[in-house]
């Protein structure tokens, strides 16, 4: 009984912390918002007022080409797992994978570094994307090959024995009926990038003006979270705190549809 | 359709096919590539010091760039000290979360709840457990340290290490959820049926079922911990000299591999200093692998039993 | 037209190194219904799957030999062709759940991307239903998906899904082993009307099926194929001594 008791007590005080940092970061952040913050970039040091236009459209540029890149190959990956897993190729690739899920951030964009930023002779937003679509590469091919390896092998059978093609089955049957599997894979693959300020740091770097060049440095939510948190201006601080609880919403709000898409694709198993 | 254009357009399909296959096989070795390229740009580039430190770097315990001192001894000991505290915190956690929801209440609103909140700490992204860190734990940190008579840093290898404690528990906790519903129920009912208790049941049946795979949870999570960057840059105090003192050690500024990394990479003005800091960057890499491969390696073996 | 539709020469197939189906000759006539009968195990399925060169896509699965199609060695052509010239039904029906049942009996044009008018969609979709003897009962629910189909139905929309690509020869892998008692007659029913266009081969555990149904029957076991003769004949004089153990019931 008293056993009970105590599982019960550790494993609720864990709501404790969550709460209360959710609240703070709401309760901070909150009020920072309007108009002229999400439109506005930055202001100067001393100067009220400015916004985090510029790591907003950083993030969004950023994420999306992480994604173009990540999505494809990890769908790829992920289906020739699934459908070849007795193969060499297989097990090597799928060690890579599980060795690519621990990697640490940090060491991503150092690699990224050497492999973009040094050849290019700047920071760029490019190298911020590749790094960024390095990370979500586990997530995506795990989860469309757990989703792809859900699906029966009477449907691949069925399609193929009408005639059609290898590559038609998987893309106009396997695909679809796996979708919303593989969709949540994806929103969560980018509810855990866009996050990522590691990776970012010596690969798209900052940038205080609103930029939509991929070529030059670009700002992102969370490395401006990280600049202006550490910087000993209070001004700089509420923008720091305003762009934490855009941030925050936008990891829940992927979060629950990664939830929602996960159940859709549950009942329709 | 006839049956001339119906196998040309066989033919064409065939051609398409095969080229499907090899894009399937192209990008699955893709990541292959990405792997062995990590590997090799990290040793390519730590090839310097690797040459003028040799393996003395690892223990040397002085970090001194203006000097071109480089010795990595103070980041390994802050990197495990973080790492180890926030483990010892977190498991009993872990395993409380998991024992309560892989046993007690697997189903229902209030385990759901439970879940959600797991999940949800997990998603919180780091920079934001550091700024909250920052504002709000370093200054309760430091009216805890007057009172403990040390020096009220606030910020330091304790805190970091409080704050990555709330980091990974959600790591052996899922994990630990996972492994506790896979006890076969026949096990379980003979001790009940038996007349033991839920606490003798989980302690002399499920612990030890489990144990390898809860032990691989606590590695995984450790793998997390050692990585883990930004939450740990802005509140263990970035000082490379090990502290004297063993209350200064704990309560007193540090760096972690990943920390010191983060914060001079883009200072580093010349090749000595940039390629300590890589091979820094390759201790890590190598470490964590390391733990994260005979984590999963337990895992695999416990479920396929 | 020749009247062999299908025949084997020395046809063998493995798994591996596992040597699954033994040197097989037999020639099948159009319009016949050929039953493929044996124990489990005894390889008749795998050289059903032979024909249409589905045997194939197992990883390690091969196979030597010829199968002729009107002629042509299926294995010299290109397999995609093979399979769209030969119709196959499954043991568990096997409908595209993403689609709807019109949409699942036009599939083998759709998904290969020919574009049909709806007009001869409609007469594709009405032909191969009613042919299965399907078209009475789901016409109003033709936009439907098929899940709310019995089994039975579920078969038979298989079977229409397969005639829509109107091929000459049809394989059928134990295609009643899954349903009940009635949705197997409306099945087996089925048979006697598909052989008037097609040529169907069928794969079967049960024995009083392979009577009841077809032409003439082909026993199968351990890998060989033992006899194949009149149904007639198979079930009340045969020739072989393992044939007359297996319909004595001695193993089954």
């Amino acid at each position: 009984m008293i056993f009970k008791g105590v599982i019960v007590f550790f494993a609720f005080l864990m709501t404790v912390p969550l709460i209360i940092i959710l609240v703070y970061i709401i309760k901070q952040g909150i009020f920072q918002v309007n108009w002229h913050f999400l439109t506005g970039v930055p202001a100067p040091v001393g100067e009220p007022g400015g916004g985090i236009a510029n790591a907003l459209l950083g993030s969004f540029l950023m994420v999306l080409m992480a994604a173009v890149v990540a999505i494809p190959v990890g769908m790829a990956a992920g289906i020739y797992l699934s459908e070849n897993p007795k193969t060499k190729l297989a097990y090597y690739s799928g060690l890579c994978v599980d060795i690519l899920q621990g990697v640490p951030s940090i060491v991503v964009g150092i690699v990224v570094y050497f492999w973009i930023v040094k050849p290019l002779g700047t920071f760029s937003a490019i190298s911020g994307s590749i790094a960024l679509a390095i990370m979500m590469l586990p997530i995506v091919i795990r989860s469309t090959e757990q989703t792809l390896k859900l699906l029966p092998d009477s449907l691949k059978e069925a399609a193929l024995s009408l005639g059609v093609p290898y590559h038609r089955v998987i893309m106009k049957v396997i695909i679809p009926c796996g979708f919303a599997g593989i969709l949540s894979g994806i929103t969560l693959s980018v509810a855990r990038v866009i996050g990522e300020t590691a990776p970012l740091l010596f690969t798209a770097f900052g940038n205080p003006y609103l930029s939509a060049s991929i070529t030059k440095p670009m700002e992102s939510l969370p490395h401006l979270i990280f600049t202006y948190a550490t910087s000993p201006y209070d001004d700089w601080h509420n923008l720091a705190w305003g762009a934490s609880f855009i941030l925050l919403m936008f990891v829940l709000l992927l979060n629950i549809i990664t939830k929602l898409l996960t159940r859709k694709w549950k009942v329709q198993l | 359709m006839e049956n001339n254009k119906r196998l040309n357009l066989s033919n064409a399909q065939l051609k398409w096919e095969n080229g499907f296959k090899r894009v399937l096989i192209a990008m699955s070795a893709l990541l292959v590539l990405v792997i062995v390229g990590v590997l090799a740009t990290l040793i390519v580039e730590s090839l310097p010091s690797i040459k003028s430190l040799g393996i003395g770097f690892l223990w040397g315990k002085v970090w001194d760039p203006v000097s071109n001192v480089y010795g990595a001894y103070p980041f390994l000991v802050g990197t495990l000290l973080t790492s180890f505290i926030a483990l010892i915190i977190s498991i009993p956690f872990s395993y409380a979360i998991a024992i309560y929801l892989g046993e007690y209440n697997p189903k229902g609103w209030l385990s759901d709840l439970l879940k959600n909140t797991i999940e949800l700490i997990a998603a919180v992204p780091s920079i934001i457990y550091g700024f909250w860190g920052l504002f709000v734990l370093v200054p309760i940190i430091r009216t805890f340290e007057l009172k403990i008579h040390v020096a009220p840093y606030g910020i330091g290898v304790f805190t970091s290490s409080l704050i990555l404690t709330i980091m990974i528990i959600p790591y052996a906790a899922s994990l630990g959820i996972t492994l506790i519903r896979m006890v076969p129920s026949p096990l379980k009912e003979g001790a009940y049926a038996l007349g033991a208790t839920r606490w003798e049941v989980i302690r002399r049946v499920i612990m030890p079922y489990t144990r390898s795979g809860l032990f691989a949870g606590v590695l995984l999570s450790l793998g997390r911990a050692l990585g883990e960057t930004m939450a740990v840059t802005m509140l263990i105090g970035n000082t490379s000299a090990i502290a004297s003192t063993f209350k200064d050690v704990i309560f007193g500024p540090g760096n972690t591999m990943a920390s010191v990394i983060a914060n001079e990479f883009t200072e580093a003005d010349h090749t000595q200093y940039l390629s300590a800091l890589i091979e820094l960057g390759l201790v890590l890499f190598l470490v964590t692998v390391v733990i994260n491969l005979i984590g999963k390696r337990i895992i695999t073996r416990f479920t396929n039993n | 037209m020749e009247s062999t539709i299908v025949k084997a020469e020395n046809y063998n197939s493995y798994f591996g190194d596992n040597h699954v189906v033994k040197d097989v000759n037999i020639s099948i006539n159009r319009n016949e219904v050929i039953a493929v009968m044996g124990p489990s195990g005894c390889g008749k399925t795998t050289f059903l799957r032979g024909i249409n060169r589905m045997h194939e896509l197992i990883q390690g699965a091969t196979s030597k030999g010829k199968i002729l199609l009107d002629g042509q060695n299926v294995y010299d052509m290109n397999p995609i062709y093979v399979r769209y010239k030969i119709g196959m039904v499954f043991q568990r029906p096997n409908p595209f759940p993403n689609l709807s049942i019109y949409e699942n009996v036009v599939a083998g044009y759709m998904l290969n991307g020919l574009k049909l008018s709806k007009a001869d969609k409609d007469v594709i979709v009405e032909r191969s239903l009613t042919s299965a003897a399907l078209w009475k009962e789901v016409k109003d629910s033709l936009h439907k998906k098929g899940t709310f189909l019995s089994g039975g139905q579920q078969q038979r929309l298989c079977i229409a899904r397969a005639i829509a690509m109107q091929p000459d020869l049809i394989l059928f892998d134990e295609p009643t082993s899954a349903l009940d008692p009635i949705s197997t007659s409306s099945v087996e029913q089925l048979f006697h009307e598909l052989k008037k266009n097609y040529t169907l081969i069928i794969v079967t555990h049960n024995m009083q099926q392979a009577a009841r149904v077809s032409d003439r029957t082909a026993f199968f076991y351990l890998g060989e194929l033992v006899e194949f003769d009149d149904t007639k004949v198979m079930f009340t004089n045969p020739k072989d001594q393992r044939t007359q153990n297996y319909i004595t019931g001695r193993f089954s």
